[in-house]
């Protein structure tokens, strides 16, 4: 497992849960932390056969700028016909994916296992 | 009115500044009674709004004034809530082309604005004079916002 250097409060970190590549988010994701993630998820673009698990359990808040972040990873992961899904989303940044109907554009699933099935 | 009906400070245009923001603005908060839903509301919409002052108002020059008020509103008037007032001195934009994307154009960015609206009860931006924006977001205490819906 590998840690980014912490220069804000988001610790970035990569795992594996089985075969899948899973990227776990600890802490806050907003202007000051969300750059850092963009340069994390364009490097894991590029990545052969790029199907990620991202962990958001740790996520207690996120603003727009996060969810922008997640968007664009998404899409440019599409182009190179990869996957996201997003995993342990809590209450009050779900409600953020909900509000903007992110939650439609996003495979969400509840924990690692039920990710790793879809 | 007493002080801790009102919350004034200066903050520079530093997004590493935002998280230790969030918390003195929630520190002052809980002494009102919001619930937590509502608390997290502002806060967030709140947040959005200094993103935008940030990174249009100021093109991400992390060195520029942002001057924040909060006050709470007692009834005297008004419905029982808050006001919020941010004033920069950033590149002023046509006030009619400060709204959200249309949410079925899914691409990133463009939210801000869309989160502000529906954590506030009403969010207006006005030309400052002197040059910048001032946004006055209200939120009475009746508001649910739309992250409890």
């Amino acid at each position: 497992m590998a840690a980014s250097p912490q220069s804000s409060n988001l610790t970035i970190e990569l795992a594996a849960h089985g075969p899948l590549r899973v990227v776990r988010l600890l802490g806050e994701i907003d202007l000051g932390s969300s750059p850092r993630l963009r340069q994390q998820f364009l490097a894991l673009v590029e990545d052969k056969d790029p199907k990620y698990i991202v962990d958001l359990s740790g996520v207690p808040y996120m603003d727009s700028s996060g969810v922008g972040t997640l968007v664009e990873f998404k899409r440019k992961l599409e182009r190179r016909r990869g996957q996201v899904v997003l995993v342990g989303i809590q209450p009050r940044v779900r409600s953020l994916f909900e509000i903007t109907k992110l939650d439609k554009f996003f495979i969400i699933a509840a924990t690692l296992d039920e990710a790793a099935a879809k | 009115m007493k002080t801790r009906e009102l919350f004034q400070i200066d903050l520079p245009s530093n997004p590493e500044r935002l998280p230790a923001f969030r918390e003195e603005l929630r520190a002052w908060l809980v002494h009102q009674p919001w619930d937590e839903h509502q608390l997290c509301d502002i806060i967030l919409a709140v947040d959005e709004a200094l993103t935008n002052v940030i990174r249009h108002g100021y093109k991400n020059q992390s060195d520029q004034p942002i001057y924040f008020t909060a006050m709470a509103l007692n009834g005297d008037g008004e419905p029982p809530g808050i006001e919020i007032r941010i004033r920069d001195y950033g590149q002023q934009v046509d006030l009619s082309k400060i709204a959200g994307r249309d949410l079925g154009d899914i691409r990133p960015g463009g939210l801000g604005v869309h989160l502000i609206r529906a954590m506030m009860s009403s969010a207006d931006y006005f030309h400052a004079p002197g040059g910048g924006l001032l946004l006055i977001m209200r939120k009475s205490l009746n508001h649910t916002g739309k992250s409890q819906e």
